[in-house]
Parts: C-alpha cells; structure tokens; sequence
C-alpha cells in the first residue's frame, strides 16, 4: 500500500474522479498553478484558475453542478467561506427543496481549517458547525490520509453539495493509502480503538489526540473507545449512541468553539438517546469563545491536548 | 438575426403582455382580498421580458429572479401551473415550496431562479460553463435588475464570463428602482450599459416599453453571443409601476414620475400601434382582453382546486 500525504491523497482521489467521469472538473484560486500533474493529465478546460473571488467560484460551482457537472473547488481556507455562504448556503443547499427537486448539485468544496501554520483566525477558524446546520448540505472532515482519499470520492460522487474540511495539522503526515477504488461512505463513523470503559469522540486531528489518550488511559487500565466521525453530516448516530449505551461516559472534543459546536449536537443526542445508560455528565472540551490567535501557543491551546482528554476520562471515571 | 418584428409577430407579443398584465392584476387584486400571497410584479416591465424572451431559442437557458412572472408567462409557463405555486399549492411547478419568489421551471429552461438579488448572477457563470463543457446548444439568458448590477456578484460575474468566454446574454431590466430605493441614490451614472465597458463586453440600452425595439434588439445581441461565444449585456430601460412587493401603497414614489412613465406603458403603446396600423380592430382587442380574462380566471380555479402540499412533504427533496 503506497505511503501518501493527505495532500497527495486528495489529488489522488481527484484524478481517479476524474478519469472515471468526463465531467469532474476543478477550479479555485491557485488551482491551475499549484495542481501540475492535475493540468497536463486534463487539460485547462477542466483544471482552472479563477480570480480571487470566493463568491463567484462558488456560484459558478453552484450553477454547473445544477446543469448537469460535478466541480470541485478550492477556496483555501475556511473562513474565506464567509464570502462563499450565500452561494453554498442560500443557492446549493436550498435551491434543490425550493425548486421541488428539479436540481441537484454534486458539488465538493474544500477549505483548509485549525492550527498549525500561525496564520491567525481570519486564515483558521473552525467553522464547520455552520454548514451542519445548514439545511441541504454535507459535511466531511477526514483524519486519516486513506480517509481524505476515500472520502472525498465518495463526496465526488454524492450528488450533493459536500463541504470537504482539511485540518492543517494532518495535511502533511504521511500514512497508508489503498490505491485505486477506495471508497469510504458519508455518514458512517470508524471506531478507531474498542473499549467498554469510557468513549471519546473527534474528528480531524483531534481524533489522534483521542487515540492517544486511549493509550495512556489503557496504561492506567482504562479501556477507552475512540470514534471518529468523519462526517459531521449526516452523523453517524448509530455508532455514537452504541458506544455510550456500552460504556456509560462521554467525552467528545474538538478544536471549534466549544458554543454550539459539533460537540453540543452530540451531546445533546446522547442525553435524549441513551441518558439511562449514562453513569457519569457528558463533558465536551472545544476551543474558547475567541479567535484563533497567531501566537503558537495560544493558537495550540484552542484544540484539545491528549493530557486534557485522558485527565476528562479520568474524572468520570471517578465520578 | 437581427430581423425586427415581422406583420404577425406584434400581435402575439401584445396578446402575451395582455396575458402577462392580467395575472399579475389578478395576484394585486387577489392578494389584496387576502386570498393569495403578496408577490413582486413584473407590472410595466412586460415589453422588457416579452421582448427578450420571444429573441430566444428552444435551447436556451434562462436565470430569472423574484420578479420572474413575465418572464416565465412568455416562456409558455401555465399560468395556473404558477398560480398554484404562488398559493404554495401542489400542483405548482415546485410543488408548492416556492412560493411566488423562486419559480424554475426546468421543462422549460427557466433553471435556478433565485431570490436573493445577484445569485442569478453568480449562477449563470456556472450554467453557461456546463452547456460548453457538456457541449449543448443554446446560450444562457440572466435577467437581473439595476439593484443587483450594485452587488458585487454582478462585477465578478461579468469579470469571469469575459475572461472564460462564456456565452452569456445578460439583460438587466433597469427599472429604475431598487426595492425602497431610487436607482438614482444608488448609482452615480442612469445606465447600466456603461458598466459593462470595463469588462470587454459590448452592451447596448433600449427602450424597453417598446416590445418591438426590445425584441429586435434581444435578437440581435442573441445572435453576437452565438456567434463570438462571448457575454453581451442588454439594457432594457423600464420602470417598475407598482410597488416593491404588494401591497405597497407607493407612498415614497414621485407621483410625477409615475405619471410620466403610466404615459409610456409599453401594452397601451403596443395597442396604439397596432390599432393605427390597422393590425388590430377595438373589436379584436376587446374579444383578446376578454379571452385572457377567462384564461386567468381559469387558471385561478384551478390554483385554488389544488391541495397544498401534504405535512410529509417538509422534508423531501432536501437531499438528492
């Protein structure tokens, strides 16, 4: 199995797509430039430039996937969405319910998040939950460099608009990737590690930080259950609520907010789904109420530690 | 393609406007009785869609916008089909969850209408990339108003198109005001036109209460996007006669300036025409006034005979 970065697995998974299916084509900002081998295999009509314009690579994205192509656009960081929300939110993921059904729109935006570069909150703001709550889209967030590959193909192939968050602090940490068809569904969790004493659930680099304080927390003989979402919508519901009927405790973190986070949604279906089971509160552990700072330290601060985590196991374990 | 209209075209084209002018005052009148919504109408604008939209071929696309009746009437749409829609009924052409403010009418090429002033334009670069890419006929057609040429998805639609070649017929229907607010408060120059300069794209205004002059105009800058593949902005210079959205009791409008253009109605004028030059008799145009009466008051019943959409229907058709 061929070692990859997760940036090399994405333009894996891109150009698979795109060989298997004439119209998969990518625009954005940089995309022609940075995306070599992409251009000479498929040409400048399918691989593009575009101006720095957000709004406009997104509604040209919005308006082909409506007419019968399936982009896939690069806005580069997450909150450069902002100038990007009307067209995914108000055209790509409205437009399909308002018209009856007579449209649907196989879209794939990506958009880098987290900590990890020092570039401040205006380059890494996680913002993820935004486009959960929204209604008519999905929303990916892989932690793996073979789930970066698997997802985002399936994410080309759903017909539907999919928002594809890289977290920074993995894109360059290679690991084992399946060539060819490797196909990962949207809405189904993985449990990365079995246990029955206590369940952390993440997603993006938080995930590693889970698996982590699963292994000093199995030192200590507790056996921890570590769940990566990888889509955030539509939610593995099934997986979450049968890991914490089984092991009575909760702890779910990511780097986003903690206000109404991923984090709040989850916590909130375990305590309507499976509060018999509880043996001890659900805490949720997420970034503060702030900006992201530039500063490394500050910055490193809002995701939370494996310490953080393994000393939250440990509290409910007592509780 | 640049032909004027021909003897027996003025009187489709006038008998469209009529059909046009009576929906909309039917919704007006219905609306005000509180049995159907309050919609945005397309009153006065009539020669400006019917002109453009009879410029068209079979394959082309369409984009309109919140104010979209005229166009959608001239397209073919059933006016009960719309009715309904309006009504939130089931047999409207989105079955209901439109409303008035996004018709589609795929079938007919009206795709991706959208409510939000300047969407249309950010979508239409995206609809003309996949008929090139996929390699279909037709243009694609995006109506807007002066209100979204001040948003900023009009310069970045406008600025992409002329740099990716997309063949694009942009028609903004100046119509002088922008919801609450005179075009004049908004925008330092009168036409739109000039905006497109910057942009390398040729333009022109016309008269558009003039139904003859806007569809000879429409086709002429139809057959230049055909034939350069290039965008082409078509100006038609109208007025909104009635308010924003009914009711609207048009209170912060000037009444001169109403008058002024209640003078220049483009169906009086068309009927004037036609009248004076002997195509239409006053018998003729009472008995077509009568037969789009009755085609309204039909489409009305059978909008009202409709069920609304059942309860299960608020969660479908969210995801494909």
């Amino acid at each position: 199995m061929p070692t990859l970065t997760p940036i090399e697995a994405v333009d894996a998974a891109i150009a698979e797509e795109m060989r298997r299916d004439s119209t998969v084509l990518m625009f954005g900002e940089g995309t022609a430039t940075k995306r070599h081998a992409l251009l000479e295999e498929f040409g400048a009509r399918r691989i593009r430039n575009t101006p720095l314009a957000e709004g406009i690579i997104a509604g040209t994205a919005v308006g082909a996937a409506g007419c019968g192509l399936r982009p896939v656009i690069d806005l580069l960081f997450a909150p450069f969405l902002c100038y990007a929300m009307d067209e995914l939110v108000n055209s790509a993921g409205k437009l399909r319910y308002l018209s009856g059904g007579q449209f649907s729109f196989p879209l794939v935006t990506l958009a880098m998040t987290g900590g990890g570069w020092g570039v401040g909150a205006q380059h890494n703001h996680n913002n993820e939950a935004w486009f959960v709550h929204s209604p008519g889209l999905k929303v990916v967030m892989p932690s793996t460099p073979a789930d970066f590959k698997g997802l985002l193909k399936t994410a080309i192939r759903d017909d539907n608009p999919v928002l594809f968050f890289m977290d920074i602090g993995l894109l360059y940490q290679p690991g084992e990737v399946p060539d060819g068809e490797h196909l990962v569904p949207l809405g189904q969790a993985a449990v990365r590690r079995r246990g029955g004493d206590v369940t952390l659930i993440a997603y993006g680099k938080t995930v590693h930080a889970c698996a982590q304080a699963a292994e000093t927390l199995a030192g200590e003989g507790i056996a921890a259950e570590v769940i990566d979402l990888r889509t955030l919508k539509p939610l593995d519901t099934v997986t979450i609520v049968d890991s914490v009927r089984k092991t009575g405790r909760l702890v779910v973190a990511h780097e986003a907010n903690r206000l109404c986070g991923v984090g709040a949604e989850i916590a909130a279906l375990v305590a309507e789904q499976a509060f018999a089971a509880l043996r001890a509160p659900i805490v949720r552990l997420g970034g503060p109420d702030a900006p992201a700072a530039s500063s490394y330290p500050l910055e490193q601060a809002c995701a939370p530690s494996a310490e953080a985590i393994a000393a939250a196991a440990r509290r409910l374990m007592r509780a | 393609m640049t032909r004027p209209a021909s003897e027996n075209e003025l009187p489709q084209l006038y008998e469209q406007m009529l059909l046009i002018r009576a929906y909309e005052e039917k919704i007006v009148e219905a609306s005000a009785a509180g049995k159907v919504p309050g919609t945005c109408t397309s009153v006065g604008q009539e020669a400006a869609a019917v002109g453009v939209v009879n410029a068209l071929g079979g394959a082309d696309l369409i984009l309109t916008n919140h104010r979209s009746a005229a166009h959608l009437i001239a397209r073919g749409a059933d006016p009960g089909r719309l009715l309904a829609e309006v009504m939130g009924r089931s047999a409207g052409y989105c079955q209901g969850k439109s409303g008035s403010l996004h018709i589609s009418v795929k079938e007919l090429g009206v795709v991706l209408t959208s409510t939000i002033v300047g969407a249309e334009l950010s979508l239409a670069t995206g609809v003309a990339l996949a008929q090139g890419m996929l390699g279909k006929p037709g243009i694609v057609v995006c109506f807007f108003g002066d209100g979204a040429a001040c948003e900023g998805a009009f310069h970045e639609s406008l600025n992409l198109a002329s740099v990716w070649n997309l063949p694009i017929l942009y028609v903004c229907e100046n119509n002088q005001w922008q919801a609450f607010v005179h075009r004049r408060e908004t925008m330092r120059r009168d036409h739109v036109a000039d905006w497109a300069v910057p942009y390398d794209i040729p333009a022109r205004t016309v008269d558009g209460n003039n139904v003859e002059a806007v569809l000879a105009a429409a086709r002429a800058a139809a057959a230049e996007v055909r034939a350069s593949g290039r965008p082409f902005l078509l100006e038609t210079y109208t007025y909104r006669s009635r308010g924003h959205f009914e009711p609207d009791d048009q209170a912060y409008v000037d009444p001169a300036e109403r008058a002024a253009w209640a003078a220049r109605d483009p169906i009086a004028a068309c009927r004037d025409r036609l009248l004076a030059t002997g195509r239409l008799t006053a018998s003729q145009d009472a008995a077509l006034a009568d037969k789009v009466q009755s085609r309204i008051a039909v489409a009305l019943a059978f909008a009202e005979a409709s069920p609304y959409p059942a309860l299960s229907e608020m969660t479908t058709d969210v995801y494909a």
